[in-house]
């Protein structure tokens, strides 16, 4: 199971990706995690990778992502090529306007064109509007969580709800670990077999 | 307790390459660390920071690659087992020391971590520097995954010091950023006591000494390409008449790439972590089993030239192939696909690539400076001030993004320092204003033999040296001239204006870029002084302001507004390029420019370019 993350510098993907990862270790399954770092403070894309089972390579080729976890809808499409007939997608409709757009340099893409490139490649896509989710379970900043809360809840991967409660505890700060684990909550539900 | 100094147990910690390097250096009890930041290393050096104090280490950033290196041969020799890590471009800039402590060897084992980084995620080039092991004649250690880093550098440390001489633990990006389970062993408790013997025909290398050495390092080389024969680094798996001879990362591309194919346990595969010297009875032996080898390595052909002198040299009739159009790329990372492409036409095995779906043309979403950055404002009144007629020669920092339009305010670049030294040759031959840029930890790292070059020679040209206070690019870290620290404000070790008085320079000025008007007034001034041959100096300072937040925790008061008489110019766009402006279309449909609140840092430099934003005060 490869899956490929992709977000914007500031939404908190590397953390939700290392809880992927904890998650995966703690259910006792060989797991590779991999993170590009330097620019993700300067407001551009940040992409990164777990691969669960029995795959050694730390990234993800062109055409080989299972699952695509978007916390971005623009990133969600630029992501596409890694994507196959068969994979599902995780996306956040909420969108960041990227600098280039704000200028007015370029224009950001239609929700329905975003939509449509996605849902015609691919086997099935999950739109969540994690901001609001997050803020319904409490905070905002829960918005990261919900996302890897649909993914738990796709049971794409084999984790146990134990495990990926010990995860958390093993990621987090006591202080902000029930937050969190409420936002993951919310969003487990939202990914659950028939709950679109 | 730090999670990389809990004890050994049977739990497997997720740990990023770096952190394992960390974990086996401390398992290997070094005592010393010496290095400056560079991705994608610097997560070492920042996590043996962190753990300093309680696991009893010394830890110093230091001033550059080559200064840390030194520093920590020091240690080494006097007994206390050490480490320096640096990016692949930092080893150039510690060549010198690297090329001949190889002959003068330590005492307690010293391992130098040396992260290159294929694809240049960060980087200006992306040179291999496992040449550099062979070059200079040192063992070279390469891990594929977290734990082998955590197994390498405690090994390295061992061989290090078993031969007297500094180990190469040559990582890549992929493994330096990889998280993956590692066990923990056991941490050792005994301090070493550091002592010196004084040695100066084995320590000081002039000519004589140096012949003695060079002799010494060979016979040593022999005895390490033995190490090599028999280490457990080096292994074959599978079985066959196809070889596959790989090392690194690329060694994990290849055990997808054969499970992938169906030919798992049916290619005999050399897997190489001890490269240098390389194992050459061991591959004998290897191509002497099979009929044909794919060597797949990431960048150089080192592996496969290797590897084809010793089939030349033991008269094996093997085809090995390797770099090339058809099978593995020089250039850039390798990926699964590559690597299943090349094994499948290599050894006849159908694959079907992937159908790579296109997305259509998408904005960009580059990295831009932040709101606020004091960079940009500089940028700006020096534009105003010089215009395109100037030749902007700069440097690598966060700073470097100011190559990006609108701000388009970078013309030479090739590596850390190359502003200073470049403007005293651009400014030589061009009759054109010269003005370079170089932040502040890039100055203390390479830019001051520049300047004192500049000066001597009475070179013409501004040296505007952008100073916010931290080494922001990697992670603000701390340089020579911090001021600003979670204690508070300091007495910086060392100022920058004192530097530049001291290096000669006599027309110095001291400005906060986020005041336009004075800013611009200081620029003019020193434009009009540029009439007479010398170099002058402007520090521009200005904390980074995320540093500046998490280290004083001071909170934003003020955010700025555009205001409705604004005629909608749109210089702000065109020329400032702040990430918190927005051209939209308001409620009545008609186009304007807005500031995006939660981006606005309040800098207030805007407000000095343009009567029509105001500030406001944020309420609660």
């Amino acid at each position: 199971m490869r899956i490929f993350f992709t977000g914007v510098g500031g939404q908190g993907t590397l953390l939700a990706t290392r809880l992927v990862g904890e998650a995966a270790l703690e259910e006792g399954l060989p797991v590779v995690v991999s993170e590009i770092h330097g620019m993700a403070q300067r407001g551009g894309v940040v992409e990164s990778a777990v691969a669960v089972g029995n795959l050694s390579s730390p990234t993800i080729a062109d055409g080989e992502a299972d699952i695509l976890l978007a916390f971005e809808p623009l990133e969600a499409l630029r992501a596409l090529p890694k994507c196959h007939g068969r994979t599902v997608v995780v996306a956040n409709t909420v969108p960041i306007v990227p600098f280039t757009v704000a200028v007015g340099q370029s224009t950001y893409p239609s929700m329905e064109l975003i939509r449509s490139s996605l849902e015609a490649k691919v086997a099935r896509v999950i739109w969540v509007d994690a901001v609001q989710t997050a803020r319904r379970s409490g905070s905002e900043r829960g918005a990261n969580m919900v996302m890897v809360g649909v993914l738990a809840g796709t049971g794409k991967i084999p984790v146990s709800g134990k495990s990926w409660r010990k995860a958390m505890e093993r990621v987090l700060p006591g202080k902000v670990l029930e937050a969190n684990w409420k936002a993951f909550q919310s969003g487990f539900d939202l990914g659950a077999p028939g709950s679109e | 307790m730090d999670e990389l100094l809990v004890p050994a147990s049977n739990r497997k910690h997720l740990l990023l390459g770096n952190e394992a390097v960390v974990r086996g250096a401390m398992e290997g009890n070094v005592r010393f660390v010496a290095a400056y930041p560079g991705t994608p290393s610097s997560e070492i050096i920042d996590r043996f920071s962190q753990l300093a104090e309680e696991a009893g280490v010394y830890v110093e950033y230091s001033v550059n690659e080559k200064v840390s290196m030194e520093t920590a041969c020091a240690a080494a020799l006097s007994g206390v087992r050490s480490l320096c890590s640096m990016k692949h471009v930092g080893l150039n800039v510690a060549a010198d020391a690297f090329m001949t402590l190889a002959y003068v060897g330590v005492r307690a084992g010293m391992v130098m971590v040396v992260a290159d980084d294929p694809s240049l995620h960060s980087s200006q080039n992306e040179q291999d520097n496992r040449a550099y092991a062979k070059m200079a004649g040192v063992p070279m250690l390469e891990p594929s995954t977290p734990e082998e880093a955590r197994e390498m550098t405690l090994s390295g440390l061992d061989l290090s010091e078993a031969y007297r001489i500094p180990c190469m633990l040559r990582t890549t990006t992929r493994v330096n950023h990889s998280r993956g389970p590692v066990r923990f062993g056991e941490l050792p408790r005994e301090k070493p006591t550091a002592s010196f013997t004084k040695d100066p025909f084995n320590l000081v290398v002039v000519p004589m000494v140096g012949r003695k050495l060079r002799l010494a390092l060979m016979e040593k080389e022999k005895m390490l390409r033995e190490e090599a024969e028999k280490s457990p680094f080096n292994f074959v798996t599978g079985q066959g008449e196809n070889g596959i001879i790989t090392s690194g990362v690329s060694w994990l591309y290849v055990q997808d790439a054969l499970r992938d194919l169906g030919l798992e346990g049916k290619v005999k595969v050399l897997k190489l972590g001890f490269t240098h010297p390389m194992p050459r009875k061991l591959v004998g032996n290897f191509l002497r089993g099979v009929g044909k080898v794919l060597v797949v390595e990431e960048l150089e052909p080192f592996l496969e030239e290797a590897v084809k002198g010793i089939a030349q040299e033991e008269e094996i009739p093997v085809k090995i192939v390797g770099k090339g159009e058809q099978w593995i790329p020089r250039a850039f990372e390798l990926d699964s696909v590559k690597v299943k492409r090349a094994v499948g036409r290599c050894f006849q095995v159908p694959y079907d690539p992937p159908t790579i779906f296109s997305a259509p043309e998408l904005p960009a979403r580059p990295p831009t400076l932040c709101p606020g950055c004091p960079h940009r404002a500089t940028y700006f009144s020096v534009r105003k001030v010089f215009g395109d007629e100037a030749v902007y020669p700069t440097d690598i920092g966060c700073y470097t993004l100011g190559v990006l339009p609108p701000l388009r305010m970078a013309d030479f670049l090739v590596c850390m320092g190359s502003s200073v030294s470049t403007a005293g040759g651009f400014s030589r031959v061009l009759d054109r204003p010269v003005v370079a840029f170089i932040g502040d930890s890039t100055f203390f790292h390479g830019g001051i033999p520049g300047l004192i070059n500049a000066v001597s020679h009475d070179h013409r040209f501004l040296l505007v040296i952008l100073d916010n206070g931290t080494t922001a690019m990697t992670g603000h870290q701390p340089h020579p001239g911090v001021e600003w620290t979670r204690r508070g404000r300091i007495e910086p070790a060392v100022r920058i204006e004192d530097v530049v008085r001291g290096c000669g320079v006599k027309k110095v000025a001291l400005v906060n870029p986020l005041q336009m008007k004075k800013t611009q007034e200081v620029l003019d001034d020193l434009r009009r002084q540029m009439k007479d041959p010398g170099v002058s100096v402007l520090i521009a300072k200005s904390p980074c302001p995320l540093f500046e937040r998490r280290m004083t925790g001071k909170k934003q008061k003020i955010v700025f507004k555009v205001q409705g008489d604004c005629d909608r110019c749109k210089r702000c766009l065109r020329e400032l390029g702040c990430p918190a402006f927005v051209w939209e279309a308001s409620a009545a449909g008609e186009e304007c420019i807005r500031i995006n609140e939660a981006l606005c840092n309040g800098c207030a430099f805007c407000a000095q370019m343009c009567p029509s934003i105001k500030p406001e005060k944020i309420e609660g």
